[in-house]
């Protein structure tokens, strides 16, 4: 069914879909509209054998779903900036105990100074956890990702939390035309949650131990072993995707133009958009330029990345976070995927940081630049004024 | 003959004469295994839940710290969407770290959603596993690592949280107050809590022998003589309303019970030392008059 909607009911429509079994959040901007359109269903009667709780803090709400699916529930929580930043701890704690939690994250900066918009500086943050982070560029995507992640998050190969990472405002608040899945083909992608280990009274088992120098190392290996082999289960499934629905959007990349591009652009969320945009009319006006869309930022696709660069000569990577004292975090990624296979040039160009508008000319300017050679690679800001330090 | 099961136990590696495990067990056993237990970071998780030497025969978690409520409430909502409520009762052993101070916000949602919950604190006033810091339910005058007796400072000052209060405030079912002195009243309490749909608080007095500086053939004569000085009253409110006490029959002065108590001894000799055991001795009079706990006349 085709809909004007807006993302964030795009988003609660499909956790409705999935039929979860304990929701559970802390309002904050730009996602609160997600759980407030779950409220309206649950208080409606339309979430069958679900608890819908309502949060003391982000904390809380990571830690009430994290104690739900240790129970065996199909658990689901939404947060952005500084209430993923609060959920951290818990976070770590639900990856390492192999939980599949789902949260959808609504991208906002993070303080200070205080900013409601848009860019990737939270969910980056966590990219140690062990959760899986896929970032979207459109609402049919972020509609698309939901029971798509809890496939994948409950493959018994994979079990860990899994991060559909939506820019803030820019999504979750826009309009847009989207085909909304039916409960029929949801059902039959996604069976209902089947738990390896849970909490039973017929079946005592104890989760959370600790464990001492003998026993650790091995628990956070395993979960990167569990990441890497997630990397398979994603891509099967993208194609089992792309049969019930028609819509194929890559697994860990969706490379365009690349084959036989000069210069490539790598970037995450809706600014792919703009950037296909452009490429696409400057291909047009014979310029070898092509786009990488990076979507699952973990597992990182290193080697998709590796063979879709490899005709390409110029490498450039928007950035829309920081790793403040190293270079920026999609960048690191990028170069210790090429490191050794190959020696492009590597532009890393930091914008739109705290909802900065990035215009189509700047995009295009970024991209010329580059392709005429007449910037030096390396990090550098766009849009950036000049500035004056000052303690916020 | 297998019909005492210990659901706790044995080879947990608390020291001898720890007041806690008398709790758990006494818990667990009244609740004859029906239990879903989450366990917050501590003394008792670290003795009980080692990867390869779990002793619990029940179903256990371990989250983090302070977040023991929450987890429990998630427990409870899981239970309920999978209809899975008659399982067992959702049971929180947290310490007085972990109850009072670090994880009071995601105790007092799960108070405010009331979640149906046993939420037990095991009180040994501090942060014990960390090695005896001072926590909110430390007493004053208390010698801990953070709180240390010195020329100007006589150990802890500041009050005692009153959980109890605090617990009572948010409008649960029932709420009370025992100790492992005394396990008939605690198993009572276990029973009765059960009873009710809905958020239970129950606050367990447990001395820890070497935070406390005590012998661990006196652990439940120290805890004994927290409640016959009325320094640890026995109270238990049901829906709101103070419904029960333990009586004192002949109260002993405070002296008795910090007497046998290192993290006391200094206030027999330190110059602010009078003037703390005063203190200590105005509050069990407070709580004497507070919840009636001796026979007038
Ligand atoms: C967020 C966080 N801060 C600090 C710690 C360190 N820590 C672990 S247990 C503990 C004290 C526990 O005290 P309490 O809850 O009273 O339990 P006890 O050990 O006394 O039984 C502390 C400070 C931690 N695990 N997590
Ligand atoms: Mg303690």
């Amino acid at each position: 069914m085709r809909k004007v909607v807006r993302g964030f009911y795009a988003i609660a429509y499909a956790v409705k879909l999935s039929k979860p079994n304990v929701i559970c959040a802390y309002p904050i901007t730009p996602q609160t509209e997600i759980v407030e359109n779950l409220a309206e269903m649950y208080a409606n009667g339309e979430l069958e054998n679900c608890e819908y709780i309502t949060a003391e803090s982000e904390f809380g709400a990571a830690s009430v779903v994290l104690g739900a699916s240790a129970t065996g529930a199909r658990t689901f929580t939404a947060t952005s900036s500084q209430g993923l930043l609060l959920m951290t701890e818990v976070l770590y704690n639900a990856a390492g105990m192999r939980l599949p939690i789902v949260l959808a994250i609504a991208n906002r900066a993070v303080s200070a100074p205080l900013s409601i918009w848009n860019d990737h500086q939270d969910s980056i943050s966590v990219r140690d956890a062990g959760i899986i982070q896929i970032y979207v560029e459109n609402n049919q995507e972020a509609h698309d990702m939901i029971p798509f992640a809890f496939k994948v998050a409950e493959n018994k190969n994979v079990l860990l939390p899994f991060m559909v990472c939506v820019d803030g405002f820019k999504l979750t608040h826009a309009y847009e035309a989207v085909d909304l899945l039916n409960q029929e083909d949801v059902d039959n992608f996604l069976p209902p949650y089947n738990p390896v280990v849970s909490l039973r009274i017929d079946k005592p088992v104890a989760m959370g131990c600790y464990a001492p120098p003998p026993t650790y190392m091995e628990f956070r290996v395993a979960l990167e072993y569990a990441m890497e082999r997630a990397k398979k289960v994603i891509e099967d499934e993208s194609k089992e995707w792309y049969e019930i629905t028609g819509r194929d959007w890559g697994a860990h990349i969706k490379a365009e133009y690349c084959e036989d591009a000069e210069v490539a652009v790598i970037a995450m969320g809706s600014i792919v958009g703009m950037i296909r945009d452009v490429v696409e009319e400057m291909r047009k006006e014979g310029m070898k330029v092509g786009l990488l869309k990076i979507r699952t930022y973990r597992p990182f696709p290193a080697e998709e990345i590796r063979k879709a660069l490899t005709n390409v000569n110029k490498v450039i990577v928007i950035e829309r976070s920081l790793s403040i004292g190293s270079e920026p975090p999609v960048t690191l990624d990028v170069k210790s995927a090429l490191f050794g296979h190959s020696s492009q040039e590597i532009h890393s160009v930091v914008l739109g940081l705290g909802g900065r508008d990035v215009p189509r000319t700047q995009i295009i300017k970024i991209i010329k630049e580059v392709y005429e050679g007449k910037v030096k690679p390396g990090k550098r800001y766009e849009g950036l004024k000049e500035f004056e330090e000052v303690i916020p | 003959m297998n019909d005492i099961r210990s659901y706790f136990g044995p080879g947990h590696g608390a020291c001898p004469g720890c007041g806690f495990p008398i709790a758990v067990k006494i818990t667990l056993e009244t609740l004859e295994g029906k239990a879903f237990v989450v366990n917050s970071t501590g003394c008792l998780e670290i003795v009980s839940s080692m990867y390869g030497r779990n002793v619990w025969a029940v179903p256990y978690i371990h989250s983090l710290f302070e977040n023991a409520g929450a987890v429990a409430g998630g427990i409870d909502a899981a239970l309920k969407a999978l209809g899975r409520k008659n399982e067992g009762h959702v049971v929180v052993f947290a310490g007085d770290g972990a109850t009072a101070d670090i994880g009071i916000g995601t105790l007092s949602g799960m108070f405010d959603r009331n979640h149906d919950v046993l939420y037990i604190c095991y009180d040994n006033e501090a942060y014990q596993n960390t090695g005896n810091q001072q926590s909110g339910l430390t007493p004053p005058g208390a010698s801990t690592t953070t709180t240390p007796v010195g020329d100007l400072l006589p150990g802890k000052m500041g009050r005692k949280k009153d959980m109890i209060g605090i617990a009572v405030a948010h409008g649960i079912p029932y709420v009370a107050s025992a100790s492992i002195a005394f396990p008939n009243d605690l198993r009572r309490k276990v029973k009765r809590a059960i009873e009710f749909e809905g958020a239970k608080y129950l606050h367990v007095h447990a001395p820890c022998v070497t935070g406390w500086g005590i012998d661990g053939k006196l652990t439940v004569e120290v805890a004994r003589l927290a409640v016959e000085t009325g320094l640890y009253p026995l109270v238990e409110y049901e829906n709101g309303r103070l419904v029960r006490v333990m009586k004192l029959k002949k109260r002993k002065p405070v002296e008795e019970y910090l007497k046998i108590q290192r993290r006391f001894r200094h206030l027999f000799k330190h110059p602010l030392g009078e003037k703390i055991i005063k203190e200590l001795q105005q509050i069990a009079d407070e709580n004497v008059k507070r919840y009636g706990l001796e026979d007038e006349g």
